[in-house]
């Protein structure tokens, strides 16, 4: 109970610090939108998303359909609407895995340093020069497309950054007299990560996390447009991949290219400012001019 | 001093020379052990003739142990023999070069263009920090960085389609024979301007980030407050202490984000058919050409580690403190 007291507080903290940031707020607005589109799919898009009739093949926008019709008359406002709950899903859940396992990797290497900290450096700095999005490419191409190979694909192969970032945090965290006190008092090493460190990096997690994310939701909408992903569950980057497969973008049908990658844009950019806000409330030498 | 240098380069030498040894093995790994096999379906590859099964066989020496195997696949690559694609029925090797010319004509000036840009207005925005001029172009760079690459580049196709009119797939226009050298370069032009913008604005917003927040680092540093308090000016402190300074991480960051540049040109150069290593990738995928797809993923892994390598080597000899 104190325990979710004290979470419950340093929220409330955290609240009256951020909702001082315009732009990070213009990006919460933004992802709790989303969100809600979303969870309320059902309800916002009466047509069927999966409903095809040869009949309605490209119809431009009309009252009937918002956003006009695919090659087999799907009507593409209801895909739109649908699409945002893989792309969201996908990339909550990837930059999830990213940001724990980069975590990890920073507090283990910056804590104990040594021989385990030149290991786990190396490897960092090998995924960090390996471009994240062809490693995708061709282990999704192997792999095969479902939904959770691709979380996990994104989410394995991202979190080299904030394993550099949380290392070097450690590194200076650690030297902190509270730190030596308790290490002086006997505290285990697992105590004292968890306990004494961990809580002053978590800021910087959160802003890795949100970057994490939305680079989570580019690579994803990359790679199914690509055709390495799944491009049979709806999402954003499906739309585009069909719009650009079927001709339909070197035929000039804008209805059916330039929503889906819009609502991506915006959804990306959102993340990207409550990233760069978190960042500038936390990083101290930011705040010195 | 000199000896220092020399030891420095040697480490990067050898650091580099493990990256691509664990990129060799990473590929080995990916192409042959993981479930799905890909060098396995290479015979069931029905384009194929009995002899050319044999001579792959062979050459992979399948029937040997994975240790073994893994040893002549380094001695191939090193030999430049990466296999034969399924698809163009040639080496891979030699349907590689002319792409990686293609797409080294596509990403040189976009990467030289963004770079120059993004150092003039992140240190611009580093300066004015927290003014509008800064708010402006900080939010402009995160939107740019936002798009998604092969989407600005089907929004410029639209645009070209209904106003612009200029070419959207290809390098030149198909099968016209130029009549003087002017006409094809302009031909060229015409088709290079569309992916050549999108991967520039892409790769200009990254760069203004990251490079803002360098400089920013870099002007919060004592001697530019002891530059101010001595009054001055601007364009001095700027142009001799800050930027000499910022020059140093931003040649490794750039280093660091070729892989992001890399990755922007597969998606442009698929959505404008450019003829390059990227859109190789994209029909690799679509034809499931596993030996062009691992070839393409060697060449483009393997320029990045050379890539970072040339620009530590360039960062030891501006700045003697990273020797250690």
């Amino acid at each position: 109970m104190p325990g979710l007291a004290r979470l419950a507080a340093s929220l409330i903290d955290f609240w009256r610090v951020f909702k001082g940031n315009k732009l990070g707020l213009v990006g919460l607005a933004i992802i709790a939108f989303f969100a809600a589109v979303s969870v309320l799919a059902p309800v916002i898009a009466t047509q069927d998303p999966y409903k095809t009739d040869p009949s309605k093949y490209m119809l431009p926008p009309s009252p009937e359909h918002w956003f006009g019709t695919n090659e087999v008359g799907q009507d593409l406002f209801a895909l739109n609407i649908y699409g945002s709950r893989i792309s969201i899903i996908v990339g909550v859940l990837a930059a999830l895995v990213a940001v724990s396992i980069g975590t990890s990797v920073g507090l283990v290497s910056g804590y104990f340093g040594g021989l385990v900290d030149e290991v786990l450096m190396r490897v960092t700095d090998l995924f960090l020069v390996i471009p994240p999005l062809i490693l995708m490419i061709v282990v999704g191409a192997i792999l095969g497309p479902s939904l959770i190979n691709v979380i996990l694909i994104i989410g394995l192969l991202s979190w080299s950054p904030t394993a550099r970032v949380v290392r070097s945090m450690v590194l200076s965290i650690k030297e902190w007299p509270y730190v030596e006190s308790a290490r002086a008092l006997g505290a285990s090493n697992f105590r004292i990560i968890f306990k004494h460190i961990l809580p002053n990096v978590m800021p910087v997690v959160y802003a890795n996390m949100a970057l994490a994310t939305s680079n989570a939701i580019f690579s994803h909408a990359a790679l199914v447009f690509l055709g390495v992903g799944n491009v049979n569950d709806i999402s954003w980057g499906m739309i585009l991949h069909y719009a650009f497969a079927s001709g339909a973008l070197s035929t000039g049908k804008w209805w059916y290219f330039v929503p889906p990658g819009m609502f991506i844009l915006l959804l990306i950019y959102a993340f990207v400012l409550v990233s760069y806000s978190l960042e500038e409330i936390f990083n101290p030498r930011l705040r010195r001019i | 001093m000199v000896s220092k240098y020399v030891a420095y380069v040697v480490r990067r030498v050898i650091a580099s020379l493990i990256a691509i040894f664990a990129i060799m093995t990473i590929n080995f790994i990916l192409f042959r052990v993981l479930p799905g096999d890909p060098i396995r379906l290479l015979f069931r590859n029905p384009r194929l003739t009995l002899e050319q099964i044999r001579a792959l066989e062979r050459q992979f020496g399948l029937d040997k142990s994975l240790l073994e195997q893994f040893f002549i696949f380094l001695a191939n690559a090193f030999q430049g023999n990466l296999g034969l694609s399924f698809f163009y029925k040639m080496p891979v090797t030699d349907v590689l070069i002319p792409r990686i010319i293609n797409t080294v004509i596509l990403v040189l000036p976009a990467t030289i263009t963004s770079v120059v840009l993004g150092v003039l207005t992140g240190m611009i925005a580093a300066w004015r920090r927290a003014s509008k001029v800064d708010v402006i172009i900080t939010t402009t760079a995160m939107g740019l960085y936002s798009l998604p690459t092969f989407w600005l580049g089907g929004v410029l196709i639209l645009l070209s389609i209904y106003y612009l009119k200029l070419p959207i797939s290809g390098m030149l226009t198909y099968g016209v024979t130029y009549p003087d050298l002017t006409s094809y370069l302009a031909d060229f032009f015409r088709h290079f301007i569309l992916p050549y913008i999108t991967l520039t604005l892409v790769t200009y917003g990254e760069f203004t980030i990251i490079l803002r927040s360098a400089l920013i680092d870099v002007l919060t540093e004592d001697y530019i407050m002891a530059a101010r308090a001595q009054g001055l000016p601007t364009r001095r402190i700027l142009g001799v202490y800050a930027l000499r300074n910022a020059m140093l991480p931003t040649v490794s960051i750039i280093a660091i984000n070729l892989g992001l540049v890399v990755a922007g040109a597969v998606l442009t150069e698929t959505v404008f058919s450019w003829p390059g290593v990227g859109r190789l990738i994209y029909d690799a995928i679509l034809n499931r050409d596993y030996p062009i797809l691992q070839g393409a993923f060697i060449v483009v892994t393997v320029s990045v580690v050379l890539a970072n390598f040339i620009a530590d080597i360039i960062y030891g000899y501006l700045d003697p403190r990273v020797r250690r």
